[in-house]
């Protein structure tokens, strides 16, 4: 009975630890992005709030909150009302199988540094992100607005177009750890991290995780330019803010996946493991925002081209190459 | 398809960006520093005075009919010699769209742009300038010019008695 008790305590403390880590950063990682957009362009970003603009996320909360929430009318009330929490739910629930670092003995005990080691973490997450399309379509669905319509459609071909080249990607990433849970995953790379050993898996992933996350070079469901704002075009105030917040913890939960799947996780020299974890996670944070500063939108079309004919294909070979290569180095 | 110009294409902007990233940005950080604008910068419009420190403005209305947001009002008076004045000058700069049209129309000079930029305000009736906010102490852009030691009638000199006009001819001097 006892023992049941700590472990309860235990994992709330870490799904607290988690929920504040994470939301913390996504709040700055949308002034990291701001001002790292407009170095880029030039510019200084946000920098009057607080010491070199440091208050800004505080800010913007207050500004959300403070906002009319606003039903359009004809709108599908209640899918309206709860889509945006679909998305900000699915990005927060894919950090419950994320290792942060090694287990922890604490007063004698042996303390996982994950919320649940499902042993199958992967597939948890593939669900999970599948899922978060959910919030995108119902919501643009639900908006009774041609625009919102247009950019829950793109989400959803987009969502099509990648997936698969997405789980593709990994195939041999689970063959060389023989396992589906992360944790193992992340041990089967002590020695080196997948990026070395699976260079064109890598890449595969790391263009198919940008358009699954609906970020710029495959930003269609809410390319401003066109569209307005797609799917969120309707909303306005905290629910706006919540697709918004989603987008920055999926950023997170991104650069958590390729960390574990491909850069080796915790593992690293001289630094604590958690330390190294959250570098890594910034480090691919700051790939994608890089990314916003240089690429232009493909065409949509263009877009499912290139994952149909172009990626699919080249996952499929990779997982055939790496698994005969697996295969003659173990025989 | 050309596969090699593809991915240099792809690749190159990441560079560039990054190259970027360690500038300094080109912003100027407004209420700190300022930029100061050339001197015919076209902002706050002012009535400047002759050199001999009499006001320019003769009332002749050409400014206020220039402008194409008519934000220029006033009224014309006259002296006991003849010398035509303004008993009140009115510019709303919440209308004004400094384009200066009304300094090119103005054959005194009197009314000029100046670069004082800074010129908001919270308070809509403090942008209604009247002839006290308008005029200033000194010639603005053109140190020597007075229009009267050129031109009108008798008002400095006599009938032709400025330096580059004929004295009247008289016309029956002119008969055949």
């Amino acid at each position: 009975m006892n023992d049941l008790l700590i472990s309860l305590v235990l994992i709330l403390v870490k799904l607290g630890l988690i929920l504040g880590v994470v939301l913390t950063m996504a709040a700055y990682l949308v002034l990291a992005e701001r001002k790292i957009l407009g170095r880029m362009q030039l510019r200084y970003g946000p920098n009057r709030i607080g010491p070199g603009g440091m208050l800004q996320p505080l800010c913007d909360v207050i500004k959300l909150l403070t906002k009319e929430d606003f039903v359009p009318g004809r709108a599908d009330k209640w899918i309206f009302l709860f889509a945006p929490g679909l998305t900000a739910l699915a990005a927060l629930l894919s950090f419950a199988v994320v290792p942060f670092s090694p287990p922890l003995a604490l007063f004698g005990r042996e303390i996982p540094m994950v919320v649940c080691d499902l042993n199958i973490g992967l597939l948890y997450i593939f669900g999970l992100s599948s899922l978060a399309v959910y919030g995108v379509v119902l919501g643009g669905w639900a908006s009774n607005s041609k625009y919102s319509l247009l950019g829950a459609m793109r989400g959803l071909a987009q969502l099509v177009s990648y997936e698969l080249a997405l789980g593709l990607a990994l195939v041999p990433v689970v063959m060389s750890a023989k396992s589906f849970s992360l944790n193992a995953i992340v041990m089967a790379q002590a020695d080196w991290p997948n990026l070395l050993r699976h260079p064109l898996a890598f890449i595969i992933f790391m263009i198919s995780i940008t358009a699954e996350s609906k970020r710029t070079p495959f930003d269609m469901p809410e390319a401003e330019n066109e569209i307005v704002a797609g799917y969120h075009t309707e909303y306005s105030g905290m629910r706006f803010g919540l697709f918004f917040v989603g987008e920055y913890i999926n950023l997170v939960v991104i650069g958590a996946m390729t960390t574990v799947f491909f850069l080796g996780g915790w593992h690293g020299p001289f630094l604590p493991p958690v330390v190294w974890f959250i570098l890594k996670v910034l480090f691919v944070a700051f790939l994608f925002i890089w990314a916003r500063g240089s690429m232009p939108r493909p065409r949509y079309d263009q877009l499912m081209h290139f994952g149909w004919k172009v990626l699919i294909p080249l996952a499929l070979l990779n997982v055939v190459v790496s698994g005969a290569i697996s295969l003659a180095m173990n025989s | 398809m050309n596969l090699w110009r593809d991915i240099k294409g792809t690749l190159q902007p990441f560079w560039i960006t990054l190259g970027y990233l360690f500038k300094k940005p080109v912003t100027i950080q407004y209420p700190e520093e300022k930029r100061t604008p050339p001197p015919r910068y076209r902002a706050r419009i002012v009535l400047t005075r002759n050199p001999d420190g009499s006001e320019r403005c003769v009332a002749c209305q050409l400014c206020s009919a220039a402008c194409p947001v008519n934000c220029i009002s006033m009224q014309a008076a006259e002296d006991a010699d003849g010398r035509r004045y303004a008993a009140w000058f009115r510019i709303n700069f919440s209308r004004c769209i400094f384009c200066g049209l009304c300094t090119e129309a103005c054959p005194t000079m009197a009314i000029q742009t100046t670069p004082d930029y800074e010129i908001c305000n919270r308070d809509v009736l403090k942008l209604v300038h009247e002839k006290d906010d308008l005029l200033v102490d000194g010639c603005g852009k053109d140190t020597e010019y007075n229009f009267y030691e050129h031109s009108g009638i008798g008002v400095v000199n006599g009938r032709g008695g400025n330096e580059d006009e004929y004295g009247p001819v008289d016309p029956k001097s002119l008969m055949p």
